[in-house]
């Protein structure tokens, strides 16, 4: 007799009828909504014949600024899954209550707040850093692009891949339910045997790659591709503290890629590293999952104080006070954040000493940090401060953040951690900074950059709506969370037993859906705006009366971002070319050597989520025919020598008469 | 603001470069590669503080004295450290231009790997069937996966080599060519600096344990 499930094992795994989750009301009501709207999305695509144009023009581009839009759109698309989890979650703790259950059973619940942690780190903040980055730095400093155009490319589309294996751990099998960080032994073999810790491993080696690569790219870009003139320390604030950023990348990413390794062979072949038998510690994994993990915040926010400081010097009229301070504030903060990463376990019992060591080091960063704060207050101090939204944004950061900064001096002193450890006050904490650091600093960043990326501004009536909301909502929605915590209240609880606590959960809870309207006004700004472009675009390519480089070009930039490559004689070069009489070349104009579009990231991203999915359910045809894929294709796209062409005079010509119309006609109206 | 700011104003200021000179393909690709190389460094660092912390937890299996065969593993290290010696006499190959004799030291550095990875394998089979496996205790399980992590390096500078020996033979000595030598060289001696570091704290101080 033939067997058949063993045919059926060979060709699927482990994954079977039984692993798409149609027991969980909740996930089949998502999956058919996220069906309809990705069919109606796909249909009206093809409906349009966009297919060719989106492969040629974005899929395939190695153009920075097209490359730096995607990862926005990708950090979008996943906060808006992101804050479903967050949302669920405060509703399921506002109602769980007097014994009710709520709403999610446990083993959903614990899904919710690992993805909810994963996908904001790694598929919104990260995204949005990026691509920020990606889109500012090469015109920050004047470039025609990145060092490696192809291999930007290749980092987005490894992220995205990333982002669709967790996608898909929502409807075929199930996520991690272990935390965020997937400590062991819960995340070892023995006690989380199912799919979703292989979905969270495998979801952060392939974005990892492109973390980690698109780092090296970077770090070289801002080395090697300076226009003349721009010394070191002639750089924009944005361009050094995204160089800091990348270096911390480069040097942390391939931690987390080590450790994740040693997990993954812990799990499928048995190995003892953070076993509790044979000799292995789990510690060990803890100590090196912070090396990454410390750094890694650092990560997010290096970039969102460096757009607070553009932000602030332009629209305070005044070159940004204590730049020099600040940028080796940067370098103090990036060198710092790697000795302190056992502030994170002090409870693990390293000894009064070792726990000494890495408090004090945790309270010193707080010096740098708040030199930077000092810095932008003085910039604002006797400007002439225009209220637009970015410094809204800025200024609703510097409040928040401060108290964000004083609560997390407080979490380094060891005593006081051994109180509120693995409390809400914690959670409360890092969602301060991160919310009131890095998603403010995005969002100033977007509304900032967004008239250079599509040459109109966003609409500011519902940009501020938004802003408020967000605003007041982040109050309501964490403030309680430090009182819980103070009384004693752990995280990742589902039920509770106390109701006098419900108050506070409710109140949190109200927060939460405060955010969600900010959340919707943004959208709604997004939408009006492109519905009013004509009324809010910007023909000088300077909306704002800014400093740097990047407006010096037009809006949206040509794709070769300057027909003749800037010089700089300071800091602030665009403000120093405006107020010494810059005249905008008009002839001469030259063809420009480019590198060309390639499918090659799209098709090796492709082929390293499928093995990611084979190695997941345990598909072993799938992960070997991919990684044959894999190094079949990388070998070959090497032997295509020609990458680049050039843009011909002619097109140059017609594209830069063309801005010189549109200049003309704005200085007429 | 003082004078060294701003300019003399009858001057006047050079705002963009009129005659450019393209940046040459591959003006970062050093740098990129250094880079890389530093950010391998690190996973390797990270495999050698494993084995540093896990390295003695034997859980009452083998230790290093029961199981190194340090003739064995001497052969093997000169086998890795004379394939770096040949890949620098194909780079003096390249220098000077001549094809033939710089394929034909790629080839010996490419035997010189294998018999690495050979010997490496040989060895591995033996500690398995002998009972040491990666699963029997943390000390073996952060050796295998040091070690292999380094063959699997290896394993890979081979496939390298072997593609970049046909584009040459196919393209010649181009620009492109010699900088991916050049590349490849930097990943070869690299890993033959981790030996050196997998020798002395793996095996010369497992056997002193």
């Amino acid at each position: 007799m033939f067997d058949t499930s063993l045919l059926a094992k060979a060709i699927f795994g482990r994954l079977t009828l039984d692993s798409l989750p149609l027991h969980e009301p909740i996930v089949v009501g998502t999956f058919i909504v996220v069906a309809l709207g990705g069919i109606t999305l796909l249909g009206a695509v093809t409906y349009f014949r966009l297919w060719g144009y989106l492969w040629r023009e974005w899929f395939t581009t190695v153009d920075h600024k097209r490359i730096g839009i995607m990862y926005m759109i990708l950090g979008i698309v996943m906060l808006l899954r992101g804050f479903a989890d967050a949302i669920m979650m405060r509703l399921q703790q506002a109602i769980a209550f007097g014994g009710s259950e709520g709403y999610l059973n446990a083993h959903h619940y614990d899904q919710i707040f690992t993805a909810h942690g994963v996908i904001m780190i790694f598929f919104v903040a990260m995204p949005l850093v990026t691509g920020l980055m990606n889109y500012v730095v090469p015109l920050q400093i004047g470039a025609r692009d990145v060092s490696f155009p192809f291999l930007n490319n290749f980092s987005f589309w490894m992220t995205v891949g990333g982002a669709v294996l967790v996608m898909i751990s929502l409807f075929v099998g199930e996520f991690a339910r272990t935390g965020w960080l997937a400590y062991p032994p819960l995340s070892n073999i023995g006690y989380s045997p199912d799919v979703g810790v292989d979905y969270y491993i495998w979801g952060l080696q392939v974005a990892g790659v492109g973390t980690t690569l698109s780092g090296i790219n970077l770090i070289c870009t801002i080395v090697k591709l300076r226009a003349p003139g721009m010394t070191m320390m002639r750089m924009p604030v944005f361009t050094w503290t995204s160089l800091c950023t990348n270096v911390l990348i480069v040097a942390s990413f391939p931690v987390l890629t080590a450790v994740l390794a040693l997990l993954s062979l812990d799990r499928y072949i048995g190995t003892n590293f953070f076993t509790n038998d044979f000799g292995g510690s789990p510690m060990m994994y803890v100590n090196l999952i912070w090396i990454w993990g410390h750094p890694e915040v650092y990560i997010l926010v290096l970039p969102a104080f460096g757009i607070f400081s553009e932000v602030t010097s332009t629209f305070s009229g005044k070159r940004l006070f204590g730049y020099t301070s600040m940028v080796y504030a940067t370098v103090v903060i990036t060198i710092l954040s790697y000795l302190v990463w056992l502030h994170h376990f002090f409870t693990m019992g390293s000894g009064a000493s070792v726990n000494s060591f890495f408090g004090i080091t945790t309270m010193i960063i707080s010096i740098p940090t708040g030199a930077k704060m000092f810095n932008w207050l003085f910039t604002m101090y006797r400007g002439r401060i225009r209220f637009e939204l970015p410094m809204m944004w800025t200024v609703a950061f510097m409040f928040t953040f401060v108290i964000g900064g004083m609560t997390g001096v407080l979490l380094a002193v060891p005593p006081a951690d051994f109180v509120l450890h693995n409390s809400l006050f914690l959670i409360a904490h890092f969602h301060n900074v991160i919310i009131g650091g890095v998603v403010f600093g995005a969002f100033a960043g977007i509304t900032y950059w967004f008239p250079k990326a599509f040459g109109f501004r966003l609409d500011p009536f519902w940009g501020k709506l938004s802003f408020w909301f967000w605003v007041v909502g982040f109050y309501f929605a964490f403030m309680p969370l430090y009182v819980l915590g103070l009384m004693g209240v752990t995280r990742r609880l589902r039920v509770f037993d106390d109701p006098s606590l419900q108050i506070w959960f409710i109140i949190a809870g109200i927060g939460a859906f405060l955010i969600f309207l900010g959340i919707l006004s943004m959208l709604v700004q997004i939408a009006v705006s492109i519905l009013k472009r004509e009324a809010l675009k910007d023909v000088t390519g300077d909306p704002w009366n800014a400093r740097t480089l990047e407006w010096a070009t037009s809006s949206p930039p040509p794709a070769y971002n300057f027909a003749f490559t800037p010089v700089v004689h300071d800091n602030d070069a665009w403000w120093d070319m405006k107020r010494r009489g810059y005249r905008r070349p008009l002839t001469g104009f030259k063809p420009i050597h480019m590198p060309s579009n390639t499918g090659t990231g799209v098709i090796l991203a492709a082929l390293a989520t499928a093995m990611g999915f084979g190695l997941i359910w345990y598909i072993w045809w799938l992960a070997a025919v991919s990684f044959i894929g894999l190094l079949t294709v990388a070998i070959g796209h090497t032997f295509n020598y020609h990458r680049d062409y050039h843009i011909p005079a002619d097109e140059v010509v017609r594209v830069e008469d063309a801005r010189t119309h549109l200049l003309a006609a704005g200085a007429k109206s | 603001m003082t004078l060294a700011v701003v300019p003399p104003q009858n001057s006047e200021p050079v705002f963009y470069v009129v005659d450019e000179h393209e940046h040459p393909e591959g003006a970062s690709t050093m740098l990129g590669f250094w880079i890389y190389l530093m950010s391998d460094c690190l996973i390797f660092a990270m495999l050698f503080a494993t084995f540093g912390v896990l390295g003695g937890n034997y859980a009452a299996g083998p230790a290093p004295k029961d199981l190194f065969d340090l003739p064995l593993v001497a052969v093997n290290t000169s086998m890795l450290l004379l394939s770096s010696i040949t890949y620098g006499f194909a780079m003096l190959a390249m220098e000077k231009s001549r094809v033939g004799a710089m394929q034909a030291w790629l080839v010996i550095t490419g035997l010189f790997g294998l018999a690495f990875i050979s010997i490496e394998l040989f060895e591995f089979a033996h500690m398995i069937h002998e009972g040491a496996t990666p699963q029997r205790s943390a000390f073996l399980s952060s050796f295998f996966t040091l070690v292999g992590t380094h063959g699997l390096h290896v394993t890979f500078g081979l496939v390298w080599l072997v593609t970049l020996m046909v584009q040459v033979a196919r393209y010649g000595l181009i620009e492109a060519n010699r900088r991916r030598l050049t590349c490849l060289s930097m990943f070869w001696h690299f890993l033959d600096v981790v030996w050196i570091g997998v020798f002395t704290f793996v095996y010369l101080m497992g056997m002193l344990r």
